[in-house]
């Protein structure tokens, strides 16, 4: 258990780092674009979301930063991120809670699926390395080069463009109405396929390449050896033995990359305009919502530490050296 | 991209290790047999060579680019939207600019950012990479808590709302907020080599003998460390070639500074996949895929050197294949072909 | 002069002069490691037999070849590891006779940890971390007897842990949560688990202290006694095989130079080899350093001299040693055991042997 403590106690700081880092990077940048947006919509902004817009931009200049700082917590856990500019008067923890599941549906979804069957080929191809497979390699280190948006345009010019298999953007057929039935879930799944292939097809490289390097570093171990020789099948030498141990090092990999994954993923949502956090992002960004963008960082790393945590939480269940004792 | 992450875990792993691998191209100056100069072992590896190879070709680009373009990368024509032509090989924009200069005339700046923000990252991981594993202790749990809090927070979207509040988010502002978002990944992998370096014969000898903690650290770690320090550099300037393209994509930085990311943002913002312009956004693709194989090719040539074990036997496959030689774990191969130097001086006939 | 090496192709010799019913009898075995052009050429033409319930020993200085002979006999040698040449002849007991580098891969699966199996150097690592001790044992039982059900199995674990001396309850423990002696002992465990005919040991004692050695070599020793198998018992250490093993063999340089009955060899050595190895007690623990009775280091095996591979190294080197290489043979010392066998010219009746080879008492 001391190792889930630890790991607590650093998600815990990292937590905190986060939210202090957003803090931070308004006041440490030049100018004050918020304070002119706030000037040039003067008199709409109800007086009580300007206050906070003040806190959470450290306009206030009265109030040392300590101050400003203490405000800034009481605000988040009041769950008051401000207001959105691009979704006037919407508040910008309203826009971010409506694109969280979306993320966490295709990004999550499609990572898992991406690392499930990345991890089967590397093992397969790490396990029977010296032959055939070893081909394989080439065409998954191009995979792993090219950006994610850029297979995105790709994806999008050959199913979409060219096919017409697939829509090319959106999450769900605008014309029916969101609710938990077949019609409206297979609509979701239908325009989700696009967006979801192409995070699988940039993401799964990465996860081939790293498991079958420590495939191949593991089947060198004695215990695989001792496994061997004690006649059991190519199967169970293979998964029990090899590939379980293998798996170890991949998994705090995948803990570890998920930042750079869940990065890449979110302009996915850009390419397609899925209407999760990427997107959300991408739209604050080109309109200059400074609030919103702020917000939709929060979130972005709140739920990476979130799948990071269930990624440790994996980690100790797989490796019983992280269950000791004491 | 996640390779980078592996090579974390794999050192790691392998540091864990009794017999440390190799982690400098120069044995130590104590070690170096005499007389032999230092030889940049893991040139052998065909892999590094290729991916050398092709980033000296973008680096020439890079800095002939502006004089070997055939037009101007801003200067529109007549030829509105052409397909692929004599005069213009990779075709035009909408507002017939020539693709192929505004390419090669990004180069400039995609090289520049990226070994900028390389450089930066790459300082700033040693900084904090070596001294977190040489010092131990408080000091370390710091540092090294540190990196980790800043692996895992997701760079990109960091990096866009930095970029995106800065007034001018130009490419040496862009290079450094890459490079200070980016540089834990080499600072992990470094502390984790530091460390098992630290309990070293040659480095306790050093230290028995009273040697200063900045020498040791400059002429008995440093060296030892290159390899490492290498693939963290390709690592992080894989990274910042792909998030300062990516930003220029989405409209963080100016678009009016040509890099491979501003031909994409001009594609993606004029419908040129919905009207069939493959050749505005495919080749400026193939551009960065090309790059970052170059550069992962590089950084397999310098893992199979830190790690044996990975060395691929597909080199020989061929000669393995006519010998019938499988390599496998478990189960040796046994060819009986008679060998040329299996025949053993018999005893002499006794008379 | 008898030759153990008769490497008639394929066909059964009969019993060889050495032992009288081998189980295992390897012949004229040649291992290289590296599959390019110049491969080193580590064991050339070894030929050794195991008698059945024989505990044989192979001593070595480090690096000579034995745990390549231990591993290409079963073939578990790792690439580069590669099998150039010779036949590992398996005698069950019901008398069936089957080469193991013939095999085909399920074959040899099947006869794996049946017929012969390996503790190997290094216990540490030879069990998998993230399973606990007793699913390893189970799980080597199930791939032979698969009709077995999970008690049954379970069972014959907790009795093999009560064999070795560990307390049962410890088949639910993980490799890490051992010590170093139980892990060692766990591996002795589970190479017995299915009654093998044949175990071969490789160092399984080096890692542990003076104390604990002694246990487990007495425990390997009554236990053979009781369950009547054969051991291959490999270790740096001559004066722990005169307690525990039958014969004895003496390797250098990927070669064996000498063997024959415990006792006769331990107290009559007739190679130059064999007697600097016996007047130098390597340490039990620590850095396997060069030994102190015998000057010189053992030969870069990619590149041996021609002759006599220890000829650089000998007190009594002829002129032919650098030359010509020495066969396997009988010494030339009267009134010793047909059994003995020595690769040496100064046994080859030309001159007389030195004294302090020759010892008759
Ligand atoms: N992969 C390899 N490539 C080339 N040579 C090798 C390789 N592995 C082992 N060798 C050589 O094979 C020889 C025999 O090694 P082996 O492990 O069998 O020795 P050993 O007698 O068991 O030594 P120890 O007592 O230290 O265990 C050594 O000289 C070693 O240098
Ligand atoms: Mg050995």
């Amino acid at each position: 258990m001391k190792f889930l403590l630890r790991r607590s106690i650093f998600y815990v700081i990292t937590a905190w780092a986060a939210v202090t880092i957003n803090f931070i990077i308004p006041r440490l940048l030049p100018g004050d674009p918020v304070a002119a947006i706030i000037a040039k919509n003067q008199g709409k902004i109800p007086a009580e979301a300007a206050e906070s817009l003040r806190i959470l931009f450290g306009l206030d200049d009265s109030l040392s930063l300590w101050d400003q700082y203490v405000q800034y917590w009481k605000l988040l856990f009041q769950g008051d991120l401000g207001l959105s500019f691009t979704f006037f008067p919407t508040p910008v923890a309203d826009v971010v809670a409506q694109g969280l599941p979306w993320t966490i549906g295709l990004v999550g979804i499609s990572t898992i699926i991406a690392f499930t069957i990345g991890t089967l080929v590397g093992t397969a191809i790490g396990w029977r390395r010296g032959t055939w497979a070893d081909s394989l390699l080439p065409i998954t280190t191009f995979f792993s080069t090219v950006p994610y948006f850029w297979l995105g345009l790709i994806v999008v010019a050959i199913f979409s463009v060219n096919l017409g298999w697939f829509p090319s953007s959106g999450s769900y057929d605008r014309g029916l109405v969101p609710a938990f039935d077949w019609p409206f879930i297979s609509s979701v799944i239908y325009y989700g396929t696009l967006p979801a292939l192409t995070i699988v097809l940039s993401s799964i490289s990465g996860w081939i390449l790293g498991m079958r390097n420590m495939m191949v570093t593991v089947s060198s171990e004695d215990y695989v050896t001792v496994a061997h020789a004690k006649g059991l099948s190519a199967r169970a030498v293979m998964f029990g033995y090899a590939a379980r141990n293998a798996v170890l090092p991949q998994i705090s990999s995948f803990a570890l990359s998920l930042g750079f994954i869940v990065g890449g993923t979110l302009i996915m949502e850009m390419i397609f305009s899925y209407q999760g956090i990427g997107y959300t992002l991408y739209q604050a960004v080109s309109t200059h919502d400074y609030p919103l963008m702020q917000g939709c960082f929060l979130v972005i790393t709140l739920s990476v530490l979130a799948a990071n945590i269930i990624a440790d939480f994996v980690y100790a269940v797989l490796d019983p050296r992280t269950r000791q004792e004491g | 991209m996640t390779v980078d992450a592996n090579l974390v875990t794999e050192a790691d792993e392998l540091a864990r290790q009794s017999q440390a691998p190799k982690t400098g191209f120069f044995s130590t100056p104590k070690r170096r047999a005499a007389g032999k100069p230092p030889r940049l072992l893991f040139l052998r590896s065909s892999k590094a060579l290729w991916g050398i190879g092709i980033l000296a070709f973008f680096t020439l680009i890079a800095i002939i680019g502006p004089w070997i373009a055939p037009y101007d990368p801003d200067a529109p024509s007549q030829a509105l939207l052409q397909p692929p032509s004599w005069e213009h090989w990779v075709g035009t924009d909408h507002l017939g600019r020539d693709i192929l200069s505004q390419l090669i005339v990004g180069t400039r700046y995609v090289l520049l950012v990226g070994f900028v923000a390389g450089i930066a990252a790459t300082v700033l991981g040693i900084i904090v990479g070596v001294t977190s594993g040489y010092l131990g202790g408080a000091g370390d749990e710091t540092l090294s808590a540190l990196a980790n809090i800043f692996l895992v927070i997701p760079q990109l979207p960091l990096i866009i709302i930095i970029a995106g509040q800065l007034p001018a988010a130009g490419g040496l502002t862009v290079a450094l907020v890459i490079a200070v978002t980016g540089w834990a990944w080499g600072a992990r992998v470094l502390r984790a080599q530091t460390l098992s370096l630290r309990r070293r014969d040659f480095v306790e000898a050093a230290r028995a003998n009273g040697e200063r903690s900045h020498r040791i650290i400059l002429f008995e770690i440093l060296p030892n460390l290159t390899a490492i320090i290498a693939s963290g550099f390709v690592g992080t300037v894989t990274f910042a070639v792909l998030s300062q393209i990516t930003l220029a994509f989405i409209g963080v930085t100016p678009v009016s500074d040509w890099n491979w990311g501003t031909v994409l943002f001009w594609a993606q913002n004029n419908l040129a996949l919905q009207r069939g312009a493959w050749w505005w956004f495919v080749p400026a693709g193939l551009c960065i895929a090309l790059l970052g194989m170059a550069l992962t090719l590089i950084n397999f040539g310098i893992d199979e050197f830190v790690n044996p074990r990975l060395r691929s036997t597909s080199a020989n496959a061929r000669s393995l294949k006519r010998r019938r030689i499988v390599p496998r774990i478990g189960f040796t191969p046994v060819v009986r072909t008679a060998h040329p130097a299996a025949p053993r001086t018999r005893k002499e006939p006794t008379a | 002069m008898t030759s153990t090496d008769t490497a008639g192709a394929g066909a059964p010799a009969p019993a060889g002069a050495l032992v009288a019913d081998p189980v295992l009898d390897i012949r004229g075995l040649s291992v290289d490691y590296g599959f390019d052009a110049n491969p080193t050429h580590v064991l050339r033409d070894v030929s050794l037999s195991l008698g059945r319930g024989e505990v044989l020993g192979l001593a070595g200085e480090s690096g000579c070849g034995k745990s390549t002979l231990a591993y290409a006999a079963t073939r578990l040698l790792p690439p580069p590891g590669l099998i150039t040449g010779g036949e590992v002849w398996f005698t069950g007991r019901d008398g069936r006779r089957e080469d193991v580098l013939a095999m085909t891969d399920a074959r040899l699966r099947q006869s794996r940890w049946q017929d012969t199996a390996i503790v190997f150097q290094g216990a540490m690592n030879s069990l998998n971390p993230v399973f606990r001790v007793g699913r390893q044992i189970v799980d080597g039982i199930f791939a032979h007897r698969p009709k077995w059900s999970k008690a049954q199995a379970t069972e014959r674990a907790a009795e093999l842990f009560e064999m070795v001396g560990i307390a049962p309850d410890r088949l639910r423990s993980y490799p890490h949560q051992l010590s170093g002696g139980m892990r060692q002992r766990v591996m002795i465990a589970m190479a017995l688990a299915l009654e093998p005919q044949v175990l071969i040991m490789d160092e399984p004692t080096t890692a542990l202290d003076v104390v604990m050695q002694r246990q487990i070599v007495e425990q390997i020793a009554e236990l053979r006694d009781r369950l009547g198998f054969s051991v291959i018992f490999i270790t740096h250490d001559v004066s722990l095989l005169i307690e525990i093993a039958d014969r004895i063999a003496i390797m250098y340089a990927g070669e064996i130079v000498e063997q024959g009955p415990a006792q006769e060899l331990y107290r009559r050595p007739r190679h130059p080899y064999t007697k600097g190895l016996l007047s130098s007690f390597p340490p039990l623990r620590g850095p396997k350093t060069e030994l102190a009775g015998i000057p010189g280091a053992p030969p870069d095996l990619s590149n041996p001299p021609a002759g006599c591979r220890f000829a650089a190294r000998c007190p009594h080197a002829l002129g032919r040693c650098q030359a010509v290489e020495p066969e396997l043979g009988p010494t030339a010392v009267p009134g010793d055991a047909t059994a003995r066998r020595v690769a040496c010219h100064l046994h080859d009746g030309a001159q007389p042997v030195p004294l302090e080879l020759a010892l008759t008492r």
